[in-house]
């Protein structure tokens, strides 16, 4: 199980409260390198609270998350990370942040977690090869000597900047919307904006991509094409994948483990196997009581 | 009164009867207006007491134009209901686009024009009438378009709503004026380098030091401002702007209060002063000395001022700051979560278009020869705000041709005497400025909603760039 022997991010005791509200309560998961994770629960399990602590929109009420870029981090290293009260540190090729304490954007720029949203959030009056730049901002950023050098208009930047445009159409060819690029993104159709996002988060060159409900409002066809994108982006550029996702077909499909909330409480985790005959999951999902589980594993309930 | 429902026309043609029926009850809305506001009016008489003075006449003539409107208002929708296409007719009008070869020409054009501009104007009217053409109307008119490129990066690139602009002119205008007419600096500089020095070049070292400081006031707004958005963020910018104001009003030992600052150095032509000494500008080029020769020099400047705001906007466009202000107005949340630090990228915008702002003030001031704080209230921020937004936010193009409708179209107004002719002797046009200039807005927003040029232009393409529609593009949170 590579989230136990290889995880790239570690989320411990988890906890997030609106007032009174525990929208997550004490949730512990690992995402391992290279895996796609899919976290599944009814609506108002705590999934999309979960990713916004992950990608700092929410600053957690208590709880860990230690995301580590290359190799495991060594227990004695986190704990003295979390003692010297830094938000990460780098050693030699390895980085370990402690994602908790880091603000959103330098967890995007800095930790590498990029994301899209539940509702599609594109820069609707930009093209959708404006998108995929602006995704590129830190790199460009610097190539451009934060802008003092570029409104000269060095080679340095020209040439950023014609490597940025071959990314993008590298993405937008995968996606298939090179036709389309010059298009303002508010006029694509849906599947296509949807698309379009995490190509946008894929531009800004993340080692975790966590996806809100992607296959959302898609038919089955785009449904289909998603999983095919997903599994190319977890093949072909080794970017670990963390999902929510409703439709089974697609957390089935192409998931290494999955992850079950309900009330903020993870009620399962591991193999998709393992999770589609857990009698908890089984009940969540069909919402019987407590003590109709039991009758539900056991097959005797329809 | 329901003027929206001739728009498009999908409404049911009128009858002449039905017209003059609601003609008559929009005459009577109109009379129960004017009786309270127009009908009566108090004055004193000889003995100092208040009397009432009835104004019938005015309120019928009041009453009777509301009714002509009405009607001719009516009669016209019913008339354009009749065309052939008239439900598209609006919608393409909004959205007329430009083709980028014509707007290239255009503004080649206008450019062109802007350099012979003084010499046309003396070829025209002569030396006398020109001074009137090119300070009231080329300098005037310029200033506000250097002011509206500065606040255009501020609202119409990056979104932030900034109502108390005006602080970033006087911050410039009043840095100018201090600098370049403070003994300290002058006696400092004629040690250091010659008592020659400062006089000739004093305006090109404040100059930059102007617009420097404003920047850094532009700073020192961003960092309150930040976490604020829409209707607070208009609120604390407008709030700035005053508190600028009564600096400058109450800090009399430094800014001279009302009084102002008077005797501000002039700008020398590079290091040639405009007068009739043997040193002059006109001796030195051997010719007649003469007030224009400043008048059309500070043209010039304020012209390549502005031309160099604009081409700065233009290139930092295209760069990731400028791709990231854009971003940042229509969405800001999108924009953290790809790793843009949206707390550099306010205060970027905010710092960038401060300073543009500072050195249109020095300009101002060494233009003047004095200021005073009331030519920084808000109605200037406002004033510069609504060329912004007339001339469609984000377009360059549409914010020079919003300042020359409404500065020169103000200033044209000085022009109506004529009007005297007809409405009395103490009939004075310009008391009808922001009358006009409301009236003017309503009906542009009415008829262009996003403003004159509404599109808004790629920053980089794969194979062709086309125009972005309005609609989709985002007005940012404030
Ligand atoms: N900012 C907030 N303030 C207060 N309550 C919140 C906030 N965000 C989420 N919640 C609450 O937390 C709970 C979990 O919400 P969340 O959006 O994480 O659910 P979800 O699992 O993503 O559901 P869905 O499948 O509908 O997207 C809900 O009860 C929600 O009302
Ligand atoms: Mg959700």
């Amino acid at each position: 199980m590579r989230w136990e022997t290889a995880p790239l991010l570690e989320i411990e005791h988890l906890t997030m409260r609106f007032g009174g509200l525990i929208a997550v309560n004490d949730v512990s998961f690992a995402a391992g390198r290279g895996d796609i994770t899919a976290i599944i629960g009814p609506n108002g399990a705590g999934k999309t609270t979960v990713f916004n602590c992950i990608t700092g929109f929410y600053k957690p009420t208590s709880g860990r998350m230690v995301m580590s870029h290359t190799g495991n981090a060594a227990a004695d290293e986190v704990a003295a990370l979390t003692r010297s009260g830094a938000r990460f540190r780098r050693y030699g090729e390895n980085a370990l942040f402690l994602l908790e304490r880091m603000p959103d954007f330098e967890i995007a720029a800095k930790a590498r977690v990029a994301r899209t949203f539940q509702n599609i959030r594109l820069f609707t009056g930009m093209t959708a090869l404006e998108n995929l730049i602006v995704a590129q901002h830190n790199t460009l950023m610097e190539a451009s000597g934060w802008t003092v050098l570029g409104l000269i208009g060095l080679p340095r930047y020209t040439r950023a900047e014609h490597a940025a445009i071959e990314r993008a159409r590298y993405w937008l060819d995968l996606i298939g919307l090179t036709a389309r690029a010059d298009d303002s993104a508010g006029s694509l159709p849906y599947g296509d904006q949807r698309r379009l996002e995490i190509a946008r988060a894929m531009c800004s060159d993340p080692l975790l991509l966590c996806l809100d409900e992607p296959a959302a409002g898609l038919n089955p066809r785009e449904s289909a094409e998603l999983n095919k994108l997903l599994k190319t982006i977890q093949r072909e550029h080794g970017t670990s994948i963390l999902l929510i996702e409703h439709d089974m077909s697609v957390v089935m499909g192409i998931s290494d483990h999955v992850v079950v909330l309900e009330y903020g409480i993870k009620i399962s985790d591991g193999t998709p196997e393992h999770v589609r005959n857990d009698p908890k999951v089984i009940a969540a999902y069909l919402g019987v009581e407590d003590d109709e589980v039991e009758a539900v594993a056991k097959g005797e309930l329809p | 009164m329901a003027g929206g429902e001739a728009r498009g026309g999908q409404h049911q043609p009128i009858g002449l009867l039905a017209a003059i029926w609601d003609s008559c009850k929009t005459a009577l809305l109109a009379l129960g207006l004017c009786i309270p506001i127009v009908l009566l009016r108090t004055d004193q008489d000889f003995s100092n007491q208040l009397i009432l003075e009835p104004r019938v006449g005015l309120t019928l003539t009041l009453v009777g134009i509301a009714f002509a409107a009405r009607l001719v208002w009516l009669l016209a929708a019913n008339w354009t209901a009749r065309r052939p296409t008239p439900v598209t007719r609006v919608p393409i009008l909004a959205g007329m686009s430009v083709s980028p070869e014509a707007a290239r020409r255009f503004a080649i054009g206008g450019l062109i024009f802007l350099f012979a501009y003084p010499m046309l104007s003396l070829a025209l009217v002569g030396p006398a009438g020109s001074i009137k053409w090119i300070d009231n109307f080329g300098i005037q008119i310029l200033i506000y378009v250097m002011l509206g490129w500065g606040l255009n990066i501020v609202v119409g690139l990056a979104g932030l709503l900034d109502l108390g602009y005006v602080a970033f002119y006087a911050v410039g205008a009043y840095s100018y004026a201090l600098l370049a007419s403070n003994d300290v600096v002058k006696d400092f500089m004629a040690e250091m380098i010659g008592p020659w020095f400062w006089p000739a070049w004093g305006f090109w070292l404040c100059l930059p030091v102007a617009g420097i400081l404003a920047a850094f006031w532009g700073i020192i707004l961003g960092f309150p401002v930040l976490r604020l958005r829409g209707d607070y963020l208009a609120i604390v910018t407008l709030a700035f702007g005053e508190i600028i104001r009564l600096v400058l009003i109450n800090w009399v030992d430094v800014t001279g209060g009302y009084a102002g600052i008077s005797g501000i150095p002039r700008p020398s032509f590079f290091g040639l002063p405009f007068n009739a000494s043997d040193e002059g500008f006109a001796a030195t080029v051997g010719i007649e000395f003469s007030p224009l020769h400043r008048t059309i020099f500070l043209f010039y400047l304020i012209l390549v001022l502005a031309l160099i705001t604009n081409a700065v906007t233009i290139r930092l466009r295209r760069l990731p700051v400028g791709r990231a202000w854009e971003a940042l107005r229509e969405d800001e949340i999108a924009c953290r979560s790809l790793g843009i630090n949206t707390t550099n990228t306010k205060l970027t915008a905010f710092a960038i278009g401060a300073g543009f702002g500072g050195f249109a003030g020095a300009f101002f001031a060494a233009r003047q020869n004095f200021i005073s704080p009331e030519s920084f209230t808000f109605l200037e921020s406002a004033v510069i705000l609504a060329i912004v937004v007339l001339g469609g936010m984000g377009s360059q193009i549409g914010v020079a041709i919003a300042a020359i409708a409404m500065i020169g179209g103000t200033e044209l107004l000085r022009e109506l005497d004529w009007l005297k002719r007809i409405f009395g002797a103490d009939f004075d046009p310009t008391q009808y400025r922001m009358l006009l200039f409301g009236l003017a807005m309503v009906i542009i927003m009415i008829w262009r909603p996003r403003g004159l040029i509404a599109n808004r232009k790629p920053t980089l393409f794969l194979t062709t760039r086309r125009a972005i529609s309005g609609d989709l593009v985002k007005e940012g949170h404030g």
